[in-house]
């Protein structure tokens, strides 16, 4: 049995019916197989919350496998694909769910519900994908704040007229009632950052091998009761970087130039970084089989930190700096004057889970008067 | 692992500590905090009677952490490692909380609650600590002495007496440095050349030392006790194995150019030693100037030459060297003056600096000896302006220490060749060494002007009858209170000692550090003058600072003795506190190869994983901050403990505003 995360201390007994329920189901797919009809099987949700839906194209893209996930599992919730009602999933017992898949960064109220809800009726909590488990591409919302992010939205962008300044409300009264809104929150949270998670899957999307290998060892888990990695693990991926998988050769770095990928054509068997474009790969997760560097694409870093480290970013800022190869101030301003945005270039995924979290946020007056303002809606 | 006993003890550093730290409160904060077992405090922990208060407590209270609260760890962590050790503590279980210089000393208000959170963070720190086994190597009992001049001819001499290998580096084609260029020496006036050539020439026939002339040092790599140093060999062009240093080749050579030794006064040859008592005497060819170089054509020196020692196909070579120890001497250079405009160095005639008269009044010098003018002719009135840029704020604010003596040297230089009225110009006279008051007195009574002011400029505007064809220095009497027109023939700076143009690079190359002035800095200004940042290596001399001679040979001895010290104990204890790379988590992308500043990182191409040498490895930790995936830990300062003891200090701290 995995060892689950504190808040799920106690419920052992719930875990012990769900090998109840395995069991049935075991029993159910063999009768399934007879012809007779289906007992309940173990419940499955997947859910999108801060994300592109790349994520729901990487589980779609199980192919053939999809259907031993429909065979295994009844699937409860799956916004992306069936017609659920969230009031439907309210209504079900505590961790009667053995299993959510979540996408998706927690940006506002109602994926922050969504999150509580589906961990308290959950039994295992998947953050899948990079947005859920380090606050992915959404998360670069965190140098701006709500305010910024509207009036760029709602008001600066050329392709937007709105000279009555209208801005999205929480609440609006119409004749019909009262329509509301979820509130869109200043910060961009992974989904560890508002939940218990008990496992990882990383990437943008995750690959699809990956994907394949833990939906198999959790059937293999839910109809053979095989063990599950201890609970926190970051599954389907690999303990070193996306080096190790990246079949470039590699010098010692001296980096004179730093270029974004469009401005040279680097030479196919040379690692990237050694040419000087900024490839996060040392400070990346493997795992993915090192796809971007093959097609002469620099890796992005969306499988997040490696095993051991801090802050992706931070490791990644301090390999690239420390082999800038000038000792003249100027000179090395000029080679780091290549790279155009610090932030979207360290932290492209995990700026929501580094140790910056974010840009800080202005405590002056006139978050109060806007706090005062939100008081009064 | 264990369960933590931790033990603190609290110093009060008679009233260092105690004067604004309240120990009774944070004593009984200390007592509560988790995992210590006992906080105690004394007035000096690092007395005898402190060390034995830790001692005791650990051996009857089985303490297995011990966090001592005092000065900075740069201070006593090796006082209080030894003190646990003693007791069968393993040294690394020990943790300074630095509650003087960080604390006490630093603030007025609010130095209890701060010595608590240093506490709180060197208790939860300690909690996390491991032990680590420290290792002793075997040392190389030679030493690299880098520059010949009379800092680094002393410290060669010194450790060779004492039979062991020294290896001389000297950037010029002759050892001698600075001082051979003197003429005589303050105060007691005996002649700079008779007192260093006998030393020269000793260095040039010691059996322990390997003089290496015309070289300069390139790389420098290992640690304490076994430095690996790479020496470029420039070439001579002459076979020193076959020159008889007749200097024939010398005589008959038809290309000249300025001499840098005669500070550009004199004219010296394409082939040619420096000045004519040159250890080794064996002349270089300068292949800017040789027209052989050029076109291929001439060939004098070769076609006189007795034995044919000219090897026209001598190429650069690089030797490698094993000591155990370094000793930097690379000197000093002489602040240029020409960007004082207001002196008008290089604007007006007959304006020199101190080491072009110095060159000037030698016998082998330009002229023979003479103090002349431009024009030929002796001077009839000289001026002598002391703090040419020292203790000037807009270049050195230091005094550079040796130029009120050689003013006044100059001052008796020029009244035994000509009849010249003297001007000295200065701000004090500073005579403080052995001697120097006396000469001081000397020289006034020899009738020396003395006009105490700051020159604000030399100019040749003149106003009136007297001053015409002469320069005219306008200063400040600042004794008289009005301002003073000298019209003299001759002006002579005393420019400020600076560091090497090139201090920068070399600090690099011997990883040491330089203080705000520009020089090397030591270890400690009072009781390691001559360690640096680096271990086995040392600093002396000018290269540490502006210094008489006498200072330089004295700093030069106590470098040897240091190194002697060293190379004589036969082994060195080595940092445990070293990186180690987790082989489960290295992926080989090689960031970390070239950072290493002691080289101890190689590449293991069949594991494809970086490795590090742990005798090698100083534990500097820029390979940990560096590895990308974390697969580097620096032992001693892991990610876990760092970040302990910022939990521990920051626990009072309230978090930044959280964002929703």
């Amino acid at each position: 049995m995995p060892k689950l995360w504190p808040w799920a201390q106690g419920k052992t007994e719930t875990k012990a019916e769900a090998k109840v329920e395995a069991e049935a189901e075991k029993k159910a797919e063999s009768e399934q197989k007879s012809g007779r009809p289906s007992m309940a099987k173990p419940k499955m949700a997947l859910y999108w919350a801060a994300s592109c839906g790349g994520c729901e194209i990487a589980v779609v893209r199980l192919y053939e496998k999809i259907l031993d996930v429909a065979n295994t599992f009844e699937i409860v919730l799956w916004p992306c694909v069936m017609d659920f009602k969230y009031k439907d999933v309210e209504a079900l017992p505590d961790k009667s769910i053995l299993i959510t898949l979540f996408n998706g960064a927690i940006r506002n109220s109602e994926q922050e519900h969504m999150a509580r809800m589906l961990r308290e009726k959950s039994q295992v909590l998947v953050a899948y994908g990079a947005c859920a488990h380090i606050g992915g591409i959404p998360g670069l919302g965190n140098v701006s704040n709500r305010q910024d992010i509207f009036e760029r939205a709602y008001r600066e962008t050329p392709s937007t007229v709105n000279e009555e300044g209208t801005y999205p409300q929480l609440s609006f009264q119409v004749p019909e009632g009262e329509l509301t809104l979820p509130e869109f929150y200043d910060t961009v949270r992974a989904l560890d950052q508002v939940v218990p998670v008990d496992y990882y899957i990383p990437g943008c999307p995750p690959t699809k091998h990956q994907t394949e290998a833990v939906v198999e060892a959790v059937i293999a888990a839910v109809t053979e009761g095989a063990e599950l990695p201890p609970a926190g693990s970051v599954i389907g991926a690999s303990t070193k970087t996306v080096c190790d998988d990246c079949p470039r050769i590699r010098e010692e770095k001296s980096i004179k130039a730093i270029y974004r990928p469009y401005q040279i054509i680097p030479d196919p068997e040379k690692c990237l970084l050694d040419q000087g474009i900024l490839c996060a790969g040392p400070a990346t997760r493997g795992g993915c089989e090192a796809p971007c560097p093959q097609v002469n694409m620099p890796c992005i870093g969306c499988y997040g930190p490696s095993p051991g480290a801090m802050d992706q970013g931070a490791k990644l800022l301090s390999a690239v700096t420390s082999n800038i190869d000038s000792r003249d101030p100027e000179e090395i301003e000029r080679i780091l004057g290549g790279i155009p945005d610090s932030i979207a270039a360290f932290y492209m995924f995990g700026l929501p889970a580094s140790l910056l979290h974010r840009i800080r946020l202005e405590r002056g007056a006139a978050r109060e008067a806007e706090a005062a303002a939100k008081g009064a809606q | 692992m264990e369960e933590p006993k931790i033990g603190v003890f609290i110093c009060h550093c008679g009233t260092n500590i105690a004067g604004t730290v309240d120990i009774d409160e944070v004593r009984e904060f200390a007592a509560g905090l988790p995992g210590v077992v006992s906080a105690r405090d004394y007035k000096f922990t690092c007395s005898e009677p402190g060390q034995l208060q830790i001692k005791e407590d650990v051996k009857n209270l089985g303490l297995n952490r011990v966090v001592v609260a005092a000065c900075s760890p740069r201070m006593h962590e090796i006082t209080f490692r030894k003190a646990v050790a003693e007791v069968g503590l393993n040294p690394y279980l020990l943790q300074i909380a630095n509650i003087r210089e960080q604390d006490s000393w630093v603030h007025k208000n609010g130095s209890t609650e701060k010595a608590k959170a240093l506490i709180r963070a060197a208790v939860q720190r300690a909690n996390l600590l491991e032990s680590l086994e420290r290792r002793e190597v075997p040392v190389t009992p030679s030493v690299l002495v880098v520059g010949g001049g009379i800092a680094g001819i002393q410290a060669a001499l010194n450790i060779a007496n004492a039979n062991h290998k020294v290896y001389l580096v000297e950037r010029e084609p002759s050892i001698g440095g600075r001082m051979i260029q003197l003429d005589k020496t303050f105060p007691t006036l005996d002649c700079s050349s008779c007192i260093l050539t006998p030393k020269m020439a000793a260095v040039g026939s010691h059996p322990n030392i390997e003089l290496m002339t015309y070289s300069e040092v390139e790389d420098v790599s290992g640690y304490i006790g076994n430095f690996k140093v790479k020496v470029r060999k420039k070439p001579r062009y002459v076979d020193s194995e076959l020159c008889t240093g007749c200097g024939i080749c010398i005589e008959k050579c038809p290309w000249k150019t300025d001499s840098e030794f005669d500070m550009g006064l004199g004219k010296r040859k394409a082939v040619y030693t420096p000045f004519p008592q040159a250890v080794p005497n064996v002349p270089v060819i300068d292949p800017d100037v040789c027209v052989y170089f050029e076109k291929g054509t001439c060939r004098a020196c070769e076609k006189f030459c007795p034995p044919g020692a000219i090897a026209w196909d001598q190429k650069e070579e690089t030797v490698e060297l094993e000591v155990g120890a370094i000793i930097v001497a690379t000197g000093y250079d002489l602040l240029d003056p020409s960007p004082l405009t207001q002196y008008g160095y290089k604007r007006l005639d007959n304006v020199i600096t101190s080491l072009e008269f110095e060159r000037m009044c030698s016998a082998t010098g330009p002229t023979g000896g003479e103090l002349v003018l431009k024009d030929g002719s002796a001077p009839q009135s000289v001026a002598i302006i002391h703090c040419v840029g020292s203790r000037d704020k807009n270049y050195c604010e230091y005094c550079s220490r040796v130029c009120c003596m050689y003013a006044l040297k100059y001052s008796h230089l020029i009244g035994e060749k000509t009849d010249a009225d003297v001007y000295q110009l200065y701000i004090d006279m500073r005579c403080y060494g052995k001697g120097f008051e006396e000469f001081y007195k000397r020289l006034s009574d020899e009738g020396v002007n003395f006009v105490r002011g700051k020159v604000a400029q030399v100019t040749d505007q003149v106003a009136g009858e007297e001053e015409q064809g002469k320069l005219v220095v306008v200063t400040e009497d600042t004794l008289l209170g009005r301002m003073l027109r000298i019209p003299v023939d001759m002006v002579i700076l005393c420019p400020a000692m600076v560091a090497r143009a090139d201090a920068d690079e070399v600090a690099r190359r011997f990883l040491i550090n330089r203080g705000a002035d520009g020089f090397f800095l030591e270890r400690h200004p009072k009781l390691e003058p001559v360690a640096t940042a680096s271990d086995g290596v040392f600093v002396v001399g000018c290269a540490q600072g502006p210094k008489d001679i006498p200072d330089t040979v004295a700093q030069a001895s106590a470098g040897a003795a240091e190194a002697l010290s060293l190379i004589d104990r036969g082994t060195v204890e080595i940092e445990a506190a070293t990186a180690v790379v987790d082989e489960e988590m290295c992926s080989g992308c090689k960031i970390c190869l070239a950072l290493c500043p002691y080289n101890a990182i190689t590449f293991d191409e069949e594991k494809k994983l970086a490795n590090v040498n742990d005798i090698l490895c100083k534990g500097c930790g820029v390979c940990v901050a560096a590895c990308p995936s974390a697969a580097i830990t620096g032992r001693h300062f892991t990610d876990k403990q760092i970040f302990a003891e910022i939990d521990g200090l920051l626990a009072d701290v309230k978090p930044p505003l959280v964002a929703v």
